[in-house]
């Protein structure tokens, strides 16, 4: 059997398709109703509630917590002030990506680090020599995220406190239905949203009291499908789709550097010795041989290929998720990893990894794309990400 | 000294923005000049009662042309559609009948009135999906006259016959057939259930003086599959913050593209010296000049009320007499202080996010007709209720919910006038049947808004009240809409275009008027 997350006696009732999926060895929802349209629609119009529990949850406490973190992620944790989130990646000694996530401090001496892959072992290779206790509350805290324009409106119903003041990528302690959890403002949607930590034996409660109070402001249980939507038109990149941890890696070129994933912002070379950083300064001196950038399909060229047969574009109402070569003046300039036509912004959208000197904001590529059994290619920009950015996500 | 206009766009409905956006587009210096003190015309979002969000009017989005949303980037400019999923059809017996977003559960639901009917739908709609694959490239497509010679006229033509010949013979003749057949013949050679053939037919009724028993209402129902075809652009659905936030994202457009736009600035006339125009008087006495003056207005205010008919053919002076309008609907919208119960599918469930259509049989669709035909309201008409709230929830204060009531049929021409006594009556009457299906309804109404044609025709400027800027009659469509000779969007004054729904293909917020009128102002100039 699978594990199944906190919330596993309140979302099995609503999985109307039977629609379950794999994520860390849980079962969770791909779409609760039968299609993910209203669900994704929630993200952007009212409020989607998302089990994200399988996430790998490490409680990293002591007096060399933030030495430890910050000798092993990309950015500096030594600054990050009590109730701020950072997003990172960690590298390996070849300034590889290990894996991404957010670190939260929660306290003078604690600090929480979510991860897509188990971390363990290399928090405590890290580790050596430093006064820190790691423990892995990955079973023990649920998660859920609460994602969308009225998101803020939803909690300062239920929460005792008044979620107003919680910035961007900070966290709170809270109380809802009597329980004690911690609400970040964070998220894999690109929207307003907030992500709550609840002890796993209250999740239930938690759940119960944000359905009721959300109701009105049109809450919605999402599914997997609805956020990958929201976090391709988000450009966000996702471990094991778009790319591969360097440790899973069986060759060289599966592995991406930060820079190769246009994640330059998370590394400050700047700061003290951590993993990887003098590969990542000798790469950043010659400059990234691939990014990892947005590619809009020009949907004039689409329609051309599919009136060709007389057919009108047939585009996959959930995210694909493999490899779809990128062409530039005939010759393979890259691949896309995932794609999906967007609902809101009405655009036929992939992430893709482009290799220098191809990948400048507006270069003239050409998309694979399958015209009933025929290998096409349809016409399309480079972009820059993301391709939706609400100024409510940061308000 | 302000850089001269290049084209006045009258009416701020969604057609003259998407004009104005296209020509701004293009480098033209353009104003538009609306009367009332917000754009959108039939496409309007008003808190009618503080905290209660309408749309006022028109309440979905129907074929808004996906090039329109391309050429024009309206998400970027705050167009958000969402979708509408269901639609619920309570039946005399208490029982229902859906049709839900997911294609298993439909037929399953069809199949358990008919098993035969759930079969049918899927050849049904693959041949409905040819008919609109054909006819689709006509909207995007300014009318060619048959009668003319002009090289671009017979190249239309030609274009046009060769586009019928592709269709091959039975396509051709199960066109042939819809063009031709009422809804309910029509739907009669494919289905047997009753309510399924009514809330079918329904859709050919909307906005136009027929019944689902008169010939010629068949072919509005290609408008749905029309809409399938845009699948990918769910170009069909609701818009958040109701329709007027469509209008506002063609008017956000045409801003960013350089128009001005002015509200609260209505123009009494359209200047003409020497047979062609010069410019617009506005009615508080100001005069504003450009060489190009493009009316959105429908044709009777065009042709009739802005210029003077002297200006004019005799004989389109009387097409456009002709002309028919006859209003044809109303709305009702109600704010609430909870959601309808309805008896055939109790409690709160998935069907409060769609459409309720009362439609129960074609017979009580053509007695619906038969009250309008004769002067009266409908005393129990077809009615097409979505609750806007429970899909945005922006749209209510929380808890609270609007419902939109599409109403047919509220002639007009009433016996006698309409009066205030009789706009309450006809508001009751639609509480009522309502009621009837969802008791608590009536007690559950905090405040109601009641628009008959007159109302329409008031507020919005769109002549005796209709939706469509004139019927979508088959002898008022493309080449003959709004008059022979003058389909190709200009007038007989130089200068002086249209660009309404009164124009080919009209109705409904498509914009494709507006989109085409612009191409030919532009290929004009």
């Amino acid at each position: 059997m699978l594990k199944t997350t906190p919330f596993h006696a309140r979302t099995a009732p609503l999985i109307l398709g039977q629609t379950w999926r794999r994520w860390a060895g849980y079962s969770v929802a791909s779409c609760y109703a039968w299609s993910p349209e209203r669900e994704y629609a929630a993200v952007r119009n009212a409020a989607a509630l998302f089990d994200v529990s399988p996430l790998h949850k490490y409680l990293i406490a002591g007096p060399d917590a933030a030495k430890l973190l910050d000798r092993m992620v990309t950015r500096d944790v030594v600054k990050a002030k009590v109730g701020q989130v950072l997003y990172t990646t960690w590298c390996d000694a070849q300034g590889k990506v290990v894996d991404d996530g957010t670190i939260s401090r929660l306290d003078e001496a604690t600090y929480r680090l979510t991860a897509a892959e188990p971390n363990f072992r290399w928090l405590h290779l890290n580790a050596h020599g430093l006064d820190v206790v790691i423990t892995d509350v990955s079973e023990s805290v649920g998660a859920l995220a609460l994602q969308g324009p009225l998101a803020r409106a939803i909690l300062n119903q239920v929460a005792e406190r008044p979620v107003d003041s919680l910035k961007y990528f900070r966290v709170m302690a809270n109380r809802i239905a009597g329980v004690e959890i911690q609400i970040s403002r964070t998220g894999y949607t690109g929207d307003l949203g907030y992500e709550l930590w609840v002890p796993a034996a209250d999740g239930v409660a938690v759940w119960d009291a944000l359905m009721a109070a959300g109701f009105s402001y049109g809450i919605t249980p999402a599914g997997i499908w609805a956020l990958d939507l929201a976090r391709i038109e988000a450009g966000l990149v996702m471990l094991d789709v778009d790319y591969h941890s360097s440790h899973r890696a069986l060759i060289e070129d599966q592995k991406s550097s930060p820079f190769e994933l246009s994640l330059d912002w998370t590394v400050n070379l700047e700061k003290g010795a951590f993993n990887g950083k003098r590969a990542l300064r000798s790469e950043k001196a010659r400059g990234p041989l691939w990014r990892f950038v947005g590619i809009e399909v020009e949907w004039e060229s689409l329609e051309a290929l599919f009136a060709a047969v007389e057919l009108s574009p047939s585009l996959p109402t959930v995210a694909w998720r493999t490899s779809v070569p990128i062409y530039r003046d005939g010759e393979q300039v890259g691949y896309a990893s995932s794609g999906c036509w967007s609902p809101l912004l009405k655009k036929y959208l992939a992430l893709a990894h482009i290799r220098a000197p191809h990948f400048g904001p507006d270069t003239r590529v050409e998309m694979e794309v399958t015209v009933e059994h025929q290998r096409r290619r349809a016409a399309g920009w480079v972009r820059k990400l993301p391709f939706f950015d609400p100024a409510r996500k940061r308000a | 000294m302000k850089a001269p206009l290049d084209v006045i766009v009258i009416g701020g409905g969604h057609n003259g923005l998407v004009t104005a956006a296209y020509l701004a587009r293009s480098g033209r210096k353009v104003t538009v000049l609306e009367r009332r003190h917000l754009v959108g015309g039939a496409a309007v979002s008003e808190q009618v009662f503080p905290g209660f969000t309408f749309s006022v009017f028109s309440y979905v989005v129907s074929l808004l042309r996906p090039e329109i949303i391309r050429d024009l980037d309206l998400p970027r400019h705050g167009l958000h559609i969402l979708p509408l999923e269901s639609t619920v059809t309570p039946l005399p017996n208490g029982d229902y009948l859906a049709g839900w977003g997911d294609s298993d559960l439909t037929r399953r639901e069809i199949y358990r009135h008919s098993p035969r009917d759930a079969d049918a739908t899927i050849e049904f709609g693959r041949l409905m999906h040819h008919m609109a694959m054909a006819v689709r490239p006509i909207l995007s497509m300014i009318p060619p006259d048959p009668t003319s010679l002009a090289p671009s006229d017979l190249a239309g033509m030609l274009k046009l016959g060769g586009h019928f010949r592709s269709l091959g013979a039975e396509r051709f003749h199960a066109m042939y057939k819809l063009m031709t057949m009422s809804s309910a013949d029509y739907l009669d050679e494919w289905f047997e259930f009753d309510p399924f053939k009514a809330t079918k037919s329904a859709s050919g009724i909307i906005g136009t003086f027929l019944g689902p028993r008169s010939p010629g209402s068949a072919y509005v129902l290609l408008h749905h599959y029309m809409g399938e075809i845009d699948g990918a652009f769910r170009a069909w659905g609701f818009a958040k913050g109701g329709t007027g936030s469509i209008s506002d994202a063609i008017g956000n457009a045409a801003r960013a593209f350089g128009a001005t736009i002015r509200t609260d600035a209505a123009v009494s006339q359209v200047i003409v010296k020497g047979g062609r125009t010069t410019g617009v008087a506005l009615a508080n006495g100001d005069e504003v000049s450009a060489p190009i003056v493009v009316s959105s207005l429908d044709p009777r205010r065009t042709f009739l009320d802005l210029v003077d008919s002297k200006q004019l053919p005799g004989e389109l002076v009387d097409d456009i007499r002709r002309f028919k309008f006859r209003g044809s609907s109303g709305k009702v919208n109600l704010a609430l202080s909870e959601l309808p119960n309805f008896t055939c599918l109790p409690g709160v469930g998935p069907q409060h996010r769609g459409a309720f259509s009362i439609s129960p049989s074609i017979d009580y669709l053509e007695r619906a007709y038969d009250d309008a035909k004769y002067g009266e309201f409908s005393r129990r008409p077809y009615l097409d209720i979505v609750i806007p709230s429970m899909i945005d929830p922006g749209m209510a204060p929380p808890g609270k919910h609007v419902m939109s009531i599409f109403v047919q049929y509220a002639p007009y021409h009433l016996n006698g006038g309409w009066t205030d006594a009789k706009r309450d009556a006809f508001g009751d009457a639609v509480v009522d049947t309502i009621t009837e299906h969802a008791p608590n309804l009536k007690s559950a109404v905090l405040h109601r808004q009641v628009l008959t044609p007159l109302d329409i025709e008031r507020v919005t400027g769109l002549s005796e009240g209709n939706i469509f800027a004139g019927e979508l009659a088959l002898q008022q469509l493309f080449f003959l809409r709004p008059s022979a000779s003058w389909s190709n969007y200009r007038t007989p004054i130089r200068g002086y275009y249209q660009c309404g729904a009164g124009t080919h293909p009209g109705g409904g917020i498509m914009g494709a008027s507006g989109r085409l009128a612009a191409l030919k102002i532009l290929a004009d100039s």
